[in-house]
């Protein structure tokens, strides 16, 4: 990945008990809304249909006028610029992407840039940049049309495109909903990995609680009228609900959602007694009492796994090759817990070595250790962006 | 362009006919006779270009600007298509009549006429054109900071373009066909020649070819243009 040219810093957001009211509506479609992204996250808005989080959204670049209350970016009110100028700094992606389909991608991604005047050689440069960030060849696509392209490429140039002139904030509308899964969960961590390195500050709507999780450093949950029901991270958002609203939009499958924030690298694993054939049984039986699984773990001489032993191969003075069972499953460090704990349950397995990245046993990672994790609601959870990155 | 030359040769037709023994003088098709007398139908044709081509123009340049201003103001859309639909359904010799005491005889009369018939078609297809840009595509363009005019130029209309050609094409080869009734307001073109030589069946061929002729030149026109600008609706996956 490219390096992006001229990071410009990203900017605080604060929204101000922001209020849309349409005119010969009774209820707001915004009411009161209050709530600060710090720079750099990102901050879900998600809720059911007609919880007015695309209307909270459209108000940062004015799209819709605020009818009360004030949205403040990097401290100075959105209210005091012209509405074209500043759409042009705040990166803007939606679910239909809406790539101009006359204009080749080249163009597309220079719409921002061409509007701001940038010379041509500028905005040459920066197209192939950000070709080469989203991982297109620039040679094959610069010169190629939207009809040309895959709905998953057609979302990679929307986000180029939105990122043109490096704005500080992005604003994204279910940027993802028109995807296929398989692609959209790839485009999501591919999302992450760039945000990790741009650290933008972002709205990100949704109304897919599982995406928000997954996206989102902070998440606002809005309810029908336009009702912010919480602010939260999503570790507190699945661990505390803030009201019955919440805690049924979350799901109640919440527990098991709260292991998709987390990795395996993340959670004190057991520790487990590893031995190599030809070792000293006594060593291997006293350094078995000392570990929390009470059953030795035979590793190559690279220290990878081979299979758990059987008492058999103890019973010598040297340790004989005999397993009980192959090491299934083996969990990487890095996995999601979710992951891990859907590898244990498929092989009917309690436990499990955990390698890490050159796939030498570290420990090992067992269903009452995972559902410990579930229970700590304190467990520090990562951001978003480290979190895939 | 005057019309004594168009009466004389028109005049000198029907005396050719006269005492004729030949084809011409047994109605027959007559192709020899018709490359013998292209001439006759020279100054006709471009004259009938010109009662096409002059009214087409006019007609899309009222008509994409009552489309455009349509477009800002939805409530015009309703009175300017039951407009430009009433101004399309007087036929064409009562606006003839009509029109005589105001333009008088001759070409005015025949281009207002004319330009009059043009506008309902094109005006819709502008309309049609505009109303199916995809929304995704004005939405993005807005959210990026595109002005409501920068939005028009270089979003709205190259995307319209193709309908608001395709209208384009429908009136030229309308104008084509209503053109040649256009002699009865005292304008030329072929109509004329099909009028004195009703009934001589190479005159009717011989000006009906050229009228198609002329229709088809006209829409490969447009269309070779609207090919050329539109090189992103070839492009496919």
């Amino acid at each position: 990945m490219a390096a992006p040219s001229a990071l410009s810093s990203a900017q605080p957001l604060e929204f101000r008990a922001v209020t849309k009211r349409y005119p010969g509506t009774a209820a707001p479609a915004v009411d009161e809304l209050s709530l600060e992204v710090p720079a750099g996250d990102i901050c879900v808005l998600v809720g059911p249909s007609g919880c007015g989080k695309t209307t909270a959204m459209r108000m940062v670049n004015r799209m819709i006028d605020i009818t009360s209350g004030d949205i403040l970016l990097g401290g100075r009110s959105v209210k005091d610029r012209k509405p074209d100028e500043l759409r042009r700094h705040i990166g803007y992606v939606i679910q239909q992407i809406g790539l101009f389909p006359h204009r080749t991608i080249a163009e597309n991604i220079a719409t921002v840039p061409h509007l701001l005047r940038w010379d041509k050689a500028r905005i040459a440069a920066r197209v192939d940049e950000l070709l080469e960030l989203i991982g297109l060849d620039p040679h094959e696509m610069r010169d190629r049309y939207p009809a040309q392209l895959s709905g998953g490429q057609r979302q990679r140039v929307g986000v180029a495109r939105a990122l043109a002139v490096d704005p500080p904030v992005m604003l994204m509308d279910e940027p993802f909903g028109a995807i296929d899964p398989i692609s959209r969960e790839r485009l999501q961590n591919e999302f992450l990995r760039l945000q990790a390195e741009l650290r933008k500050t972002i709205v990100f709507v949704t109304h897919d609680i599982d995406e928000a999780i997954k996206m989102g450093d902070r998440i606002a949950v809005m309810q029908v009228g336009g009702k912010l029901a919480q602010y939260a991270t999503p570790a507190e958002l699945l661990t505390a609900p803030a009201n019955a609203f919440v805690e049924d939009f979350v799901g109640a499958d919440r527990a098991l959602k709260r292991l998709a924030l987390q990795r395996v690298r993340d959670i004190d694993l057991w520790s487990v007694a590893t031995c190599r054939a030809g070792e000293a049984t006594d060593a291997v039986r006293a350094r078995v009492t000392d570990a929390d699984l009470d059953i030795a773990l035979l590793v190559d001489a690279d220290g990878k796994p081979l299979g758990w032993l059987s008492e058999r191969g103890l019973t010598g003075e040297r340790v004989r090759p005999e397993l009980r069972s192959p090491a299934e499953p083996t969990v990487e460090l890095d996995d999601i817990l979710r992951d891990a704990l859907s590898d244990l349950l498929a092989a009917e397995s309690m436990y499990g070595p955990v390698v890490d990245a050159r796939g030498q046993v570290v420990g090992a990672l067992s269903i009452q250790v995972i559902s410990h994790a579930i229970g700590s609601a304190a467990a520090a959870v990562p951001s978003a962006a480290e979190r895939v990155a | 362009m005057t019309l004594a030359p168009v009466i004389a040769q028109a005049g000198g037709f029907v005396r050719d006919r006269t005492g004729d023994t030949g084809c011409p003088g047994n109605n027959g098709i007559c192709l020899g006779w018709i490359v013998d007398n292209l001439d006759r139908y020279r100054t006709p044709f471009f004259e009938h270009v010109f009662l096409t081509v002059v009214p087409v123009a006019i007609g899309f340049a009222i008509a994409l600007s009552m489309g455009l201003l349509a477009h800002r103001k939805r409530w015009l859309i309703t009175p300017l298509t039951g407009f430009t639909s009433a101004l399309y359904t007087v036929p064409s010799i009562s606006a003839f009549l009509l029109l005589l005491p105001v333009t008088g005889r001759g070409n005015d009369t025949a281009i207002v006429a004319l330009t009059a018939y043009t506008l309902v078609i094109i005006f819709r297809n502008v309309i049609t054109g505009l109303a199916g840009v995809p929304r995704d595509s004005v939405d993005a363009g807005r959210g990026m900071g595109l002005t409501s005019r920068q939005l028009l130029f270089r979003v709205e209309l190259p995307l319209a373009l193709p309908e608001i050609l395709a209208g384009l094409r429908i009136a030229a080869a309308t104008t084509v066909g209503l053109a040649a009734f256009a002699y009865l307001a005292g304008a030329g073109g072929l109509g004329r020649n099909i009028d004195q030589g009703i009934e001589f069946r190479g005159n009717v061929l011989a000006a009906g070819l050229l009228l198609t002729l002329l229709a088809v030149a006209l829409d490969f026109l447009v269309l070779s243009f609207q090919r050329a600008v539109t090189p992103w609706r070839r492009a496919t996956a």
